[in-house]
């Protein structure tokens, strides 16, 4: 297969184009679309795999494969990006592009949305001039018959010149269809015919003579007329990458350089530049797609988007926009809040019931109480809290998070806040890689992906951190909930807890909009890049499948993250807190050490090794600092959370240690993975470490500011 | 096809987008962005004559959407001045 994405030179994604397979019968498929199309939901039907879906477009930023057999052949299923054209403009659709050009796929499927289908022919006919190995797939076909769009599935077909499925992918229909034709294009040599475009005179007249020419030298590895457009266009990065794939330069052939220089003159005589050249092929494509599109769609309703529009029209409204945005954030707080609190206290209740038992084996057993603190009061305790206090709340947000995701909610935020983000010289797709962060912050920077400009990129990577991920919104809710709360009583607690949740996170954008401007008037200079933002179709969400999902794939796997490292933490605190040196305990001698700094910020010592040590994960601060406290001793046994708020009292917790926590919580140092995956993205330790320390010195300096202030103020 | 007058015509009565107002619908007369932002104009079928309506504006005013080909696409003030449309 040859080449790589490294090779080419041209990828600051690193992606490698090779696909392994297992055996040479197997068959590689790309599954190509438009952003938005189903192309995740089509891949993960067919292969049975778990690709996170989401309804807004860019959400898949890599390449993903899969397998599936069908009339007992073997097919690698290739997920890529979605793309508008072959003519890449950014990173990720370089990714698409690269794969389908040089990927050498043994046919292409492309994916098509039926609700919007001219424009997704644009990629389908571009994809035609690469190769003619192409199934279009015709998905969402349910929803356009909603919206009393007609396609004449046969028509199409006919016009394309190549096989067409009509398919509906979140419920399986037509993808036996589908698989048919994948598996006819791939094992039956029936030669096809798929359209070609006539563009204008002097480009036809140009393309035809350089073609022999390229044919003779190519050898069918690649389609001479898409070669000689190529050669044409003069888009310099493509025509290196052709050179690559083929190993050689095609201009140095003295065949094909005699044919080009005619064709050239050609083009010149016609007075035809190659910013004109590329105008003509687009607008050749779009015409094409029109033309196509005439008799093969049928609207029965012109206005079938009117009920979008509408809801827009109040989501989106100058007037209710923004606060309807805030308002849907804090609803979904307040049921996570409200939710979370019984869930937590009975997982307390039996994973402590067991705790006593375990003791009382111990104790039956004779084991040496060192083993005992080691495993059960060190190990199991910690685990214990870690489920006990952050399961809830991550199982609760999660699915309902998704649910915005899948709605289409999502790009309405972006489209909301994107004023802010240009004031800020930031990108306004930065919006939703923050709403990713929300997440996690790891799958957040790989987000980052969908901003082409490398500035405005490193902007939205280096400030992902500013919203809480799934890890620390149980933390933020902890504190809110045992410290805050618990000073109240009655129905208001939970309104109060909200607010002051919905408020944190308010913080963190605005944080996120200041430091992103900050970034860009000192060490990332520049103006805000052109983009286009894509606002889809609102869909119905599948409630069933997002919270199996959400709870299968999503919650266990980040509690599952936690457990990991949260075992041998609570090992290590345990350790900490029952080796002396001189007197004191090892827990207290490091507690000590940190205690000066972390004062000055609001905090305590044990504190602030709590979030080192959480450094791996952030779900194990608040566990690991009721495991300190309650090490030192100067606590009872636990029957019930709310007495969490005592024992941070006893230890000296006010209202300004609480906020300074939060804070810290949300300002400070990504966690351990989302830091390998910034230097994975940027391929560099320098923005990485920079991405480190940003968020961290804001941190230290916002705790700093409130901390000094509020004592100076007496208010604490 | 005749080249660039009939694929971009200049015209009199030609407004920027972003002065379109929002409810009103216009035809593309002629892109003056270049390089990248102009491929992603004509990637999004902005080509000559193309239907364009502002559909709405932004809590801010800016973006606005518009309705593209049947998609609903957002633009900066910036993007949408370089297209030139004539109100229909």
């Amino acid at each position: 297969m040859g080449l790589t994405y490294q090779s080419t030179g041209s990828s600051v994604l690193g992606n490698i184009l090779h696909i392994e397979r297992s055996s040479s019968d197997q068959k590689i498929i790309a599954l190509a679309g438009n952003p938005n199309v189903g192309k995740s939901t089509v891949f993960n039907s067919l292969t049975g795999m778990r690709q996170h879906t989401g309804n807004w477009p860019g959400k898949t930023v890599s390449i993903a494969q899969g397998s599936f057999s069908h009339k007992g052949a073997d097919f690698i299923l290739v997920d890529i990006p979605g793309t508008y054209s072959l003519m890449a403009n950014s990173a990720e659709e370089d990714v698409a592009c690269d794969f389908i050009c040089f990927g050498d796929p043994d046919a292409v499927i492309v994916v098509a949305d039926a609700t919007c289908l001219e424009r997704n022919l644009n990629l389908v006919l571009q994809t035609l001039e690469v190769t003619c190995n192409v199934v279009v797939c015709v998905n969402l076909i349910d929803e356009a018959r909603r919206k009393k769009i007609n396609i004449d599935l046969e028509k199409l077909s006919h016009r394309l010149g190549v096989p067409v499925a009509g398919t509906n992918a979140r419920s399986g229909k037509g993808l036996d269809k589908l698989m048919d034709e994948v598996w006819a294009v791939t094992h039956e040599k029936a030669g096809c015919t798929p359209l070609r475009i006539q563009y204008h005179e002097a480009v036809e007249t140009a393309t035809s003579l350089l073609e022999p020419a390229l044919n003779s030298v190519l050898k069918n590895r690649m389609n001479a007329r898409w070669v000689a457009l190529k050669l044409l266009e003069g888009e310099k990065n493509l025509i290196e990458s052709i050179n690559s794939y083929l190993g050689h330069d095609l201009l140095a052939q003295e065949k094909v350089s005699v044919s080009y220089q005619k064709a050239r003159e050609i083009l010149q005589d016609a007075g035809i530049s190659s910013e004109l050249f590329r105008d003509i092929i687009v607008s050749g494509i779009v015409r094409k797609a029109e033309e196509i599109c005439r008799g093969v769609v049928t609207f029965e309703k012109p206005d079938y988007n009117k009920r979008d529009h509408k809801i827009d029209g109040i989501l989106t409204s100058r007037i209710y926009g923004i606060p309807i945005m805030i308002a849907l954030l804090g609803v979904i707080f307040w049921i996570t809040i409200t939710g979370a609190n019984y869930p937590s206290s009975l997982l307390a209740d039996g994973l402590f019931w067991v705790e006593d038992q375990l003791t009382a084996l111990f104790v039956s057993i004779e084991a040496p109480a060192w083993l005992h603190g080691l495993l059960v009061t060190g190990m199991y305790r910690t685990l214990a809290w870690v489920v006990s206090v952050m399961l809830p709340p991550m199982a609760i947000f999660f699915p309902l998070f998704t649910l915005l995701e899948d709605l289409g909610y999502l790009p309405r935020v972006a489209f909301n806040l994107d004023n802010f983000f240009k004031k800020a010289c930031a990108h306004g797709k930065q919006a939703l890689t923050m709403c990713m962060g929300f997440g996690c912050n790891a799958a957040g920077v790989v987000g980052c992906r969908i901003i082409d400009s490398p500035r405005e990129r490193l902007i939205a990577i280096i400030t992902n951190n500013f919203v809480p991920c799934n890890g620390r919104f149980p933390t933020l809710i902890a504190i809110i909930t045992m410290f805050f709360a618990g000073m109240l009583t009655g129905p208001s607690q939970t309104i109060i807890s909200t607010l002051i949740l919905t408020g944190v996170i308010v913080l963190g954008v605005v944080t996120t909009l200041l430091i992103s401007r900050i970034l860009s008037k000192t060490i990332l200079k520049g103006l805000p890049s052109s983009f286009t933002l894509e606002l889809p179709p609102y869909r119905k969400p599948q409630v069933g499948r997002i919270i199996v999902r959400s709870l299968l794939d999503r919650t266990l796997f980040v509690l599952g993250r936690a457990v990991v490292v949260a075992a041998p933490a609570g090992l290590i605190i345990w350790g900490m807190a029952n080796i002396h040196v001189g007197g004191l305990s090892l827990l207290s001698h490091c507690a000590g050490f940190l205690d000066p700094f972390a004062r000055l910020i609001g905090m305590d010592g044990y504190i602030l090794m709590a979030f080192i040590l959480g450094f791996p994960a952030n779900e194990i601060v608040i566990p690991l600092i009721i495991m300190s406290y309650m090490a030192t001793g100067s606590m009872m046994e636990f029957d019930s959370l709310s007495q969490l708020h005592q024992l941070l009292v006893a230890n000296g917790w006010t209202w300004l240690t609480a906020m300074c926590v939060m804070l810290f919580s949300l300002m400070h140092w990504p966690c351990s993975t989302t830091c390998l995956t910034i230097r994975k993205e940027t391929q560099s330790w320098k923005w990485t470490l920079v991405s480190f320390l940003v968020p961290t010195v804001t941190g230290i300096l916002v705790c700093f500011i409130v901390a000094n202030g509020a004592r100076l103020l007496g208010l604490a | 096809m005749k080249l660039t007058a009939d694929l971009f015509m200049k015209h009199g009565k030609c407004i920027p987008l972003s002065f379109l107002p929002t409810g009103k619908k216009a035809r593309v007369r002629e892109l003056t962005s270049n390089g990248i932002s102009r491929r992603r104009m004509l990637d999004l079928g902005l080509i000559w004559d193309t239907e364009v309506e502002a559909l709405q504006k932004s809590p801010s005013g800016d973006p606005v959407a518009y309705l593209i080909r049947g998609a609903v696409i957002a633009l900066r003030s910036e993007e949408a001045s370089k297209i030139m449309v004539e109100a229909v």
